[in-house]
């Protein structure tokens, strides 16, 4: 199936053809350091350092250092100079919702994505042609965030992480209920549940205040900054403590937030008999959670499941679809099957943030 | 059924037993009846539905799902049942309908018991429709009978037992007299009725099991009030006769936990044609010689017997107690009065198949440690191979159930001890997740590349919770690659962690690299005072292999 789709490839960059007709990959086009506007003069989330950057929002694969220029929203930014520190990027820019701002020869706006705390979906109009490179994003709803923004378009570059029909994820909320009802069960040992630093774990620890769980929630040394972060920007999340120096036997009966890797290092030693959990979208795979060794799988994700991916391609109203990472396979061949153009975008770099072990800051690990 | 799918999802994922078992008496306490016994049965495998096949579940996706979206998912979730459970397209709800509620476990087991073959598919997918994710696995869980959810049924009576406190021998003790929804089980462990009645001709009963003795225990016993017999490397069985209440002999056959495993060998049910109960070990004869244990394993957990697996593994029942002689409950005699009781029903049984287990006499504790060390010419004779020790039991003892104190005792032989080096490391489960726990250990041999280590077996156990710390500790600091879970630790000459290795049996693989299996492989001592280059040699294990097999 990939072998037939049409590739992007430098000859459609002629200069002349970009003067007469704007065809979308006049507009975007994927390169070795991202999908790049040329017309536009920057480039969108970019893997390698470039002189402009445009970032839809803070997750490691997304929001790397070193760029000449970034424009993002605030949001993003400070998490970014939470991360890299206040030299992560030559200058910066802050970018709201709904605020239009020229680049070049287009026309750049940014749209709530709905994924974390900041995540935006940037639309690049040029002359009649409107792509929205909607970054990672999700439809459900999420108390941790803007809500995400349906944005009409010629062309929608969507991502797949979760491309497939047997990704469907369900009631965050009832998710959360399964915890909660094995904290009941088991008070004599501690919860942890894996989470990735950066809005998941905010997101649980949202959805068990609104299930109405009022005690105390600990936290990982790696998750306290970002954690504190989303605190400082006005979002509840009742009280929260560093685990770091609580004793064992105090901590039966708590829930403890940390990156998944830590949930087998040997900083689980402290804990007594923990449970543990992960929530990620992932969990929706019986293998895929026994693998690694969970015993409280969490259906709960950051990003579209099939029924999102596939009903918000259709609500954009897009007569052409670029799939990015993820299972491009089988959603390109959904979308050929609604008779619409689609066809995979090879960009590299992307994955699910913490697939690898990126949200653990070196040096964090043990904390 | 959502209450029960949710049960199963939790348990699939719980490595821990008394988690397990927690989780279960939960469910039992929250979930009425009949709803519960129907789990109960579920999980015992007391529930099968013959209609359903996979076959059947792949159809019925197929008319519901592109080929291509299905055949991506299907590779990448590995489980049909599971691919099926997760794609299943919702439901259209009918014009002026209101979602149908999802089916109680109750619907759906009753349903299908009564159901025919033309109707099931329609019928599953209404279900399907009705039921979230987790349903609908557990109900295709469910029809196929393939649970895999890592609880046993001893298990599962275990934690009914729990909700009412009672001893789960209690409830072996009458559960084949019982059948789903085992109303009266429930009302008996919630104290509304009294204890169900086992009317089953052939009840199991449960078994008495023996202490290990260690060499301290001897000082405070008298060899006096001991009778000793051989233990045999065979497998614990209990087999009962009975007549029913149409007065046809009945005859099963029970495993120390009380499954009934009498399908899996019906070569022996003629045999035991007496009513009683007898208490004995299964083991595979030829020509009057005993095999050893490896030979017998070829017999066990096999759904189908072929007449040539009987013939060329020859079942034999080596009985040493009698529980029941007739109407005749003998549980409370004592041991010596049971074996002569036993002594004579085997001989009025006067069947090849059933004979005797020798006692051994002595008269002092250095006669039976030298019977021990030589059952060959103690009495064993030529079955010694297929010995793995001597059990001692006091003349008085009544047979009681469970582990008493002091009654019993089992004194093995000292197992095969081997020097081996560390070679990988592999993460455990549940409490020993964070623990490298899993050791695979190997031997010197001469290989293509000169001297080099070759794997020889893995063992999990054996360890103290402070060696375990240390020897994390150790393959943590001497990783030299690692493979996804699995470490590759530091096995050179004069560098690495050398394991004492003690095994009760070793038997050629073809299936092994080093072309030898070892049986109950354990870690016996940490040898940080030994060189790698020092460890044992395969030559030496090969060696043990004549004599320890001896054919």
């Amino acid at each position: 199936m990939r072998g037939s789709s049409p590739r992007m490839t430098a000859k459609h960059r002629g200069k002349s053809a970009y003067m007469r007709h704007m065809r979308p990959q006049d507009i975007l086009l994927p390169t070795a350091a991202g999908l790049c506007c040329k017309p536009g003069g920057f480039h969108i989330d970019p893997v390698r350092p470039v002189e402009r950057a445009v970032i839809t929002h803070g997750h490691s694969d997304h929001a790397r250092p070193g760029h000449g220029a970034v424009l993002a929203t605030q949001e993003t930014l400070d998490m970014m100079r939470l991360r890299y520190g206040d030299n992560f990027a030559g200058s910066t820019q802050a970018i709201s919702y709904g605020e239009e701002i020229r680049l070049g020869d287009v026309k750049v706006k940014f749209h709530p994505a709905g994924h974390v705390l900041g995540s935006a979906q940037i639309a690049v109009s040029c002359k009649d042609t409107c792509i929205v490179a909607s970054g990672d994003y999700k439809d459900a709803r999420d108390p941790t965030c803007a809500p995400f923004e349906l944005v009409p378009c010629d062309v929608f570059i969507t991502e797949a992480t979760f491309g497939l029909p047997v990704f469907r994820h369900g009631d965050a909320a009832e998710e959360v209920k399964k915890l909660l009802a094995s904290a009941r069960l088991f008070p004599e040992r501690a919860h942890l549940v894996g989470a990735y630093s950066l809005g998941k774990a905010q997101r649980v620890i949202a959805l068990l205040r609104e299930a109405g769980y009022d005690a105390p929630i600990y936290l990982h040394g790696a998750m306290e900054k970002i954690t504190y972060y989303y605190q400082s920007r006005g979002i509840n999340l009742g009280e929260l403590r560093p685990v770091r120096g609580e004793k064992k036997g105090d901590l039966a009966g708590t829930i403890t937030l940390a990156p998944p890797s830590a949930t087998s290092d040997i900083w689980t030693r402290r804990f007594p008999d923990p449970v543990t959990a992960f929530a990620s979208g992932w969990m929706r795979v019986r293998a895929r959670a026994r693998q690694g060794g969970v015993e409280l799988p969490l259906a709960i994700s950051d990003h579209a499941d099939w029924d999102g991916l596939t009903s918000t391609i259709a609500a954009t109203g897009a007569g052409e679809i670029w799939v990015t990472h993820g299972q491009e396979d089988a959603l390109v061949h959904w979308c050929k099957t609604k008779g619409l153009a689609a066809q995979p975008l090879d960009l590299v770099g992307y994955g699910d943030e913490d697939e690898g072990e990126a949200a653990v800051a070196p040096g964090e690990a043990e904390a | 059924m959502n209450r029960f799918a949710e049960l199963l999802d939790r348990l699939a994922y719980e490595p821990g037993r008394n988690n397990k078992l927690r989780l279960i008496t939960a469910y039992f306490r929250e979930v009425p009846d009949p709803d519960r016994g129907y789990a109960l049965a579920a999980i015992t495998g007391a529930l099968s539905f013959k209609h359903a096949k996979p076959g059947l579940i792949r159809d019925l996706i197929a008319e519901r799902t592109d080929p291509v979206l299905f055949g991506l998912s299907y590779d990448y979730v590995g489980d049909l049942s599971e691919t099926v459970a997760l794609m299943w397209p919702k439901a259209v709800p009918l014009a002026g309908h209101n979602n149908p509620p999802p089916p109680t476990l109750v619907e759906v087991v009753t349903t299908l018991r009564t159901l025919g073959k033309t109707e099931l598919p329609k019928q599953l997918s209404r279900w399907l429709d009705e039921l979230d994710e987790t349903g609908r696995w557990a109900l295709l869980k469910l029809v196929t009978g393939a649970m895999r959810i890592g609880v046993s049924a001893r298990l599962a009576k275990t934690a009914a037992a729990a909700l009412g406190d009672k001893d789960p021998h209690d409830i072996e003790l009458m559960w084949p007299g019982l059948s789903p929804p085992y109303l009266d089980l429930f009302a008996w462990l919630e104290g509304r009725a009294d204890k169900p009645v086992n009317r089953d001709p052939a009840p199991f009963r449960p078994v008495m099991l023996a202490h290990a003795i260690e060499d301290a225990d001897f000082k405070n016993l008298d060899a006096a009030d001991f009778i000793a017999e051989w233990k045999w490397d065979g497998i614990r069985v209990q087999a009962v006769s009975g007549r029913d209440a149409r007065g046809n002999m009945q005859a099963r056959l029970y495993s120390r936990t009380g499954e009934d495993i009498t399908n899996s060998f019906p070569d022996l049910v003629p045999s035991l044609h007496l009513p009683g109960a007898i208490d004995g070990e299964l083991l595979v004869l030829r020509d009057g010689r005993v095999q050893t244990f490896n030979v017998l394993q070829q017999r066990l957990n096999r759904k189908v017997v072929s007449p040539k697996l009987m013939k060329d593994f020859p079942i034999h029942l080596r009985a040493y107690d009698l529980l029941g002689d007739d109407e005749n409950d003998l549980r409370e005699l004592p041991f010596v009065e049971r074996r002569t009781h036993l002594e004579a029903f085997v001989k009025k049984l006067g069947d090849p198949r059933i004979d005797l287990s020798p006692t051994i006499p002595f008269d002092s504790w250095e006669a039976l440690t030298a019977a021990r060390a030589d059952p060959a010419s103690a009495g064993a004779g030529e079955d010694a191979d297929a010995v793995e020790g001597v059990m001692l039991k006091r003349r008085d003892a009544p047979y009681l159930p469970g582990r008493p104190k002091g009654q019993w005792w089992k004194w093995k032989r000292d197992p095969h001890l081997i020097d081996a080096v560390l070679m990988y490391a592999q993460r455990g489960h549940g409490k020993r997740s964070s623990f490298y726990s899993d050791y695979t250990f190997g031997v010197w041999t001469n290989g293509e590349d000169g001297e080099q280590l070759v794997p020889v077996g893995k063992a999990y156990f054996g360890f103290t919770d402070e060696e375990l710390l240390q020897i994390d500790r150790f393959v943590r600091r001497n990783t030299t690659e690692k493979f996804g879970p699995v470490r590759h630790v530091v096995h050179e000459p004069d560098q690495g962690l050398v394991l004492e290795v003690a095994f009760e049996g070793l038997q050629r693989s073809p299936r092994h690299k080093s072309g030898v299996a070892m049986r109950f492989p354990r870690i016996n001592r940490l040898r940080w005072d030994k060189p790698p280059r020092e460890a044992d040699r395969l030559e030496t294990l090969e060696r043990m292999l004549t004599s320890v097999t001896g054919n």
